[in-house]
């Protein structure tokens, strides 16, 4: 983990409620998909968790939605604004089980962190099948950069406003089969695709936090393999581990 | 040069800042960040006789300048702790650690001081009778003037080390509890642990934390604890340890001129790792910046004259 500040280089809307924003600094902290950064808004106390889009050498692009006043306040931010991050936290996806044709599955704003993942897999050789679901047209987002990176992507709208009518699970009847599953979301979606999908797979989870690095067992749940932090051992969890 | 080393219970400490129960985990962690020596001391997460998850999540809800946290004691339990965390924490960090104990009956917080009395790695052990987080026990021992003399004696009777009673704020009258404390034998008090607090969620117009209610701290509460410190100050004898919102050097400093002999820090870790280690660095500047050479000699200060 490292702690630093990061300069805005840009903070646009990218579809309803949804905003993009590329951060400049160090990056060394980073090393899978899937983990986050946790970021100090002025006026407000706790830090906001926001899971990594993608990264490179010297900069981060994040996702989020504006759920509350913190993230907000977040969006009003102008480029070159510097902001106090903790960066590098939790343990991401294992790319290493994926084998030869994963899937992804990801909602809302569970879809970020699967778009570095799609990276690190199609880097690695792996043909990469998506599906991104969200309630609404206006809503969607990422589809075209997915399928920039050479991942066929599949969308649901839960409203039938855009391609497929339903949750991510209506779509998996077109997928056809897949090796393994990677999925992110919020916790009914992760239900749902825990009973549907018959491979091994990840999921990553998402809880309030008081800290992000594993200090004060605010965000603990329970594991077949023992009790976990979501932001220290987790976010990301083996299926076979997890108790609903 | 000034002087920011002080004496708490017969230990000498390198200087008054010491992480708080429940924000620092067992201490090992830390060492990631920096080098935890570099500490007073700190009080490991509170522990108790079973090994506990503690409460249902979500179990921490953001308030203005604060937080409020239902994490509820979870903890491998006090055999663990000896025989794993410790041993751990023993790598890296060679000075006396403060022993955070709780329980849910005298029997209990006695079982577990037994077993730490024969830890040298411990220094001093604070016993929690004030966890707002527990039913059945946690603060409803640290409320009634009986209790915490019935606790302070049995655990005092079973071990050797220093034995300072952490109090909840959410009483009455702090000052007949930490007298009670001092007449059943304690060697310091620990104040304040959280205020019990609430926070409401607008969109679901439900509370927030799954239980409910948890322990508010934060910014929000020093001004709570530097009157707390100040007043037990003027009762007891025996060293106080302060805390409740020290985020800074000049808080630090405050509580000590409140009656504080030392002083914890909490939430303020839970923001920023290094939050400790940044206040240590910046006391001898504070410190010259009010004209203070000695902290030893403020301690009290606000009450002469």
């Amino acid at each position: 983990m490292t702690k630093g500040l990061y300069n805005i280089s840009h903070n646009k809307k990218i579809a309803k409620d949804i905003y993009e924003m590329k951060l400049t600094g160090d990056t060394s902290s980073l090393s899978q998909p899937g983990q986050f950064i946790n970021i100090l808004i002025d006026g407000f106390y706790l830090r906001r968790p926001i899971s990594v889009c993608d990264y490179d050498k010297n900069s981060i692009t994040i996702i989020y939605k504006t759920v509350g006043e913190g993230t907000e306040y977040l969006s009003t931010l102008k480029e070159n604004s510097g902001l106090d991050i903790l960066v590098g936290l939790g343990n991401g996806f294992d790319t290493k089980k994926s084998g030869g044709s994963p899937l992804l599955i990801g909602g809302g704003v569970g879809v970020p962190p699967l778009y570095m993942l799609a990276k690190r897999l199609i880097d690695e050789g792996k043909s990469v099948k998506v599906i991104i679901g969200f309630n609404s047209k206006d809503e969607v987002f990422y589809e075209k950069e997915f399928n920039a990176l050479g991942a066929k992507t599949f969308v649901t709208t839960a409203d039938g406003s855009y391609k497929t009518r339903g949750f991510v699970t209506d779509a998996l009847h077109l997928v056809g089969t897949y090796s393994y599953f990677y999925t992110c979301g919020p916790k009914p979606m992760l239900k749902a695709v825990y009973n549907s999908c018959e491979t091994e797979g990840q999921f990553s989870f998402e809880e309030r936090m008081g800290c992000g690095f594993g200090a004060c067992m605010g965000c603990s749940c329970k594991t077949k393999y023992g009790d976990k932090r979501i932001c220290k051992e987790g976010p990301v969890l083996q299926k076979e581990e997890i108790i609903w | 040069m000034v002087d920011i080393s002080v004496m708490l219970c017969g230990i000498e400490l390198s200087n008054p800042v010491i992480p708080a129960s429940g924000t620092f985990g067992y201490g090992y962690e830390f060492r990631e960040f920096y080098d935890i020596n570099i500490l007073g001391s700190f009080s490991f997460k509170g522990t108790t006789k079973e090994p506990r998850f503690g409460n249902p999540t979500p179990r921490i809800a953001e308030c203005t300048a604060g937080m409020i946290n239902s994490v509820g004691l979870q903890n491998p339990g006090i055999e663990k702790v000896i025989s794993e965390e410790l041993p751990k924490l023993k790598e890296c960090f060679n000075k006396p650690v403060i022993a955070n104990i709780s329980g849910f009956s005298v029997e209990e917080f006695v079982y577990c001081c037994e077993l730490i009395d024969n830890c040298e790695q411990v220094g001093i052990i604070e016993v929690n009778v004030s966890c707002p987080n527990v039913k059945h026990g946690g603060m409803s021992f640290g409320t009634s003037e009986k209790s915490v003399f019935e606790v302070t004696k049995a655990v005092k009777k079973v071990t050797t080390k220093p034995v300072v009673i952490k109090l909840s704020p959410n009483v009455t009258d702090i000052v007949s509890i930490a007298k009670a404390c001092e007449d059943g034998g304690a060697d310091g008090i620990s104040l304040i642990n959280t205020l019990l607090g609430m926070k409401i969620d607008l969109k679901t117009k439900k509370p927030v934390v799954a239980n409910k209610m948890g322990g508010f701290s934060g910014p929000a509460i020093l001004p709570v604890a530097v009157r707390m410190v100040y007043s037990v100050y003027e009762a007891v004898k025996i060293p106080i340890i302060g805390m409740g919102g020290v985020s800074r050097a000049e808080d630090v400093i405050e509580l000590m001129l409140a009656g504080a002999a030392a002083v914890q820090v909490g939430a303020a870790n839970l923001i920023n790792p290094y939050a400790a280690k940044e206040i240590i660095e910046d006391l001898p500047k504070v410190m010259n910046k009010y004209g203070i050479k000695s902290l030893k000699d403020i301690i009290g200060g606000a009450h002469n004259g």
